[in-house]
């Protein structure tokens, strides 16, 4: 089908950006990679009167180190993420779970802030930056602010972005010598997850120093395993066994969605099971 | 209506299009290209797929407005002026990588892409490669065994003209 009408501004400043979407009003919406909205407006369960594109505002596509910290534009694509030198440096976690999103189509187009933004429980990014202690960046009528990536994710299709608001980067902690994985279980190869385990960790003298497990598709909002991480400290790195043992937790007093692919049961199950694949994936990592 | 200005398949050809005007449909009712064809409405299926800017991307998943000033290469731009096909097209011919050949356009398209991000990829890589496109017909085995045939080929002529291009500098042995 093709959409419902609408205007189209694609303006050049984040400044001029936030302009228009306070003129457009209610109805006013940001396209980013387009890769979520477009889908929707074909299907017709949106109409928004005015698109306003990000696609001109150069800045919002810049990766870079800021000290402590990765700072990655909102516009920057699943690809441009992936394959980006500094991300895969001091964040490889995000690099490799940007690499598992869709489809190579995909993820030229699609980016981390309409990723994010978008906020379905069943997509990849949200995990990963709750594992890393990411946050975002919001520009709107009232200025900046940064909202840690645990306050972001409200509910179901749900942020902390206020109307007029547009996110304008990820900050990630860097996690320098940390080995990651993303677990993506899926019923064909190119599908969203049924669930998916988001970890990395820190060995140190042969054990497991520190340990973050974010989870996708467990709940509302993307979730962080907090008793499998603690668990997972002090446990040998050589020992797979031990390390599947400890992660097997993660699934414990989440509550899954209940549908064709799978019962929040079998949920649990899975999110254990991945946990371990990935801690034990991500230990080998370890540089 | 907006207009917009692109290079489709090394021309350059300007469209007057609505805002809401996917690629896809600017390319097939505009501008002739209907080589890009349709196969589903939920940016599952890659038939649509086309080279923007030298990335293959799904053409219904674009609005037109989004491509104004870009390079868009269709399957239409693939074989030579004298009808000399692209190695990727033979390959497909030669290996049966279609069978009714809706899904063929895409296919060849986003291979163009493989191929440019990683000439000699393993047999694995192109299965992940090729993610994005669906085919009801093949099975994709000789999709598969077609792109990796391509790329042989694509990498044989390129090591030619390699040689041809290094030896003059005549490098003393
Ligand atoms: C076939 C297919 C398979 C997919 N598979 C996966 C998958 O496996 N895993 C996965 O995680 N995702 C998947 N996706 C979704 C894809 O990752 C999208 O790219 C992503 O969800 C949205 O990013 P976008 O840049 O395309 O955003 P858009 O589609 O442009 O926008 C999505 C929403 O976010 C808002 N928005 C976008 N950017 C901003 C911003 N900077 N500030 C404020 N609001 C903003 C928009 O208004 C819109 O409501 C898939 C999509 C398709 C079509
Ligand atoms: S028509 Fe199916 S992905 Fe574009
Ligand atoms: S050849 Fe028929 S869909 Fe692929």
């Amino acid at each position: 089908m093709r959409p419902v009408a609408f205007d189209y501004v694609a303006p050049t400043t984040v400044e001029e950006v936030v302009q228009a979407l306070s003129d457009g009003g209610e109805d006013a919406t940001v396209i980013s990679g387009g890769q979520s909205l477009l889908p929707v407006l074909r299907m017709r369960m949106a109409d928004p009167s005015l698109l306003v594109d990000l696609r001109r505002v150069d800045s919002l596509r810049e990766i870079r180190d800021d000290g402590d910290n990765l700072v990655i534009g909102a516009r920057a694509t699943h690809r441009q993420v992936s394959t980006d030198p500094l991300v895969r440096q001091h964040a490889g976690l995000i690099a490799k779970t940007a690499g598992s999103i869709g489809d190579p189509q995909i993820r030229y187009r699609g980016t981390i802030g309409g990723s994010l933004a978008h906020a379905d429980p069943a997509g990849d990014m949200g995990a990963a930056v709750l594992a890393l202690n990411g946050s975002l960046e919001l520009t709107g009528p009232r200025g900046s602010r940064t909202v840690a990536g645990g306050d972001f994710f409200v509910d179901y299709f749900t942020t902390a972005r206020e109307p007029g608001e547009v996110v304008t980067a990820v900050r990630i902690p860097k996690h320098d010598g940390w080995g990651s994985h993303y677990e993506k279980f899926t019923v064909v190869v190119q599908a969203w997850a049924v669930v998916a385990v988001a970890a990395a960790v820190r060995v140190e003298g042969g054990q497991v120093a520190e340990a973050r497990i974010g989870l996708t598709n467990m709940g509302t909002t993307p979730l962080r395993a907090a008793a499998a991480e603690q668990a997972l400290v002090g446990v040998a790195a050589a020992d797979t066994d031990a390390l599947r043992a400890a992660a097997a937790t993660a699934g414990e007093g989440t509550n899954p969605p209940d549908d064709p692919s799978g019962t929040p049961e079998y949920r649990r199950h899975l999110a254990g099971v991945l946990a371990g694949r990935a801690v034990v994936k991500a230990v080998e990592a370890v540089a | 209506m907006v207009s917009i200005r692109l290079t489709v398949d090394n021309v350059e050809r300007t469209a007057e299009v609505e805002p809401r005007t996917l690629l896809v449909h600017a390319l097939r009712e505009q501008l002739g290209k209907v080589g890009t064809v349709v196969g589903c409405d939920t940016s599952n299926c890659g038939a649509c797929t086309v080279l923007l800017d030298g990335e293959s991307v799904k053409s219904c998943s674009v609005l037109a407005v989004q491509a104004d000033g870009s390079t868009v290469d269709t399957v239409q731009g693939l074989a030579q002026p004298d009808g000399t096909l692209h190695p990727i097209q033979q390959a497909f011919h030669e290996h049966h990588g279609l069978q009714c050949g809706y899904c063929t356009p895409g296919m060849l398209m986003r291979a163009v892409c493989l191929l440019s991000e990683n000439p000699t990829p393993t047999e694995e890589e192109v299965r992940h490669g090729m993610e994005g496109n669906m085919c009801r017909c093949t099975g994709y085995q000789g999709i598969v065994d077609a792109v990796m045939a391509a790329s042989q080929a694509m990498s044989d002529s390129y090591g030619a003209n390699q040689s041809s291009i290094a030896e003059p500098a005549g490098v003393a042995s």
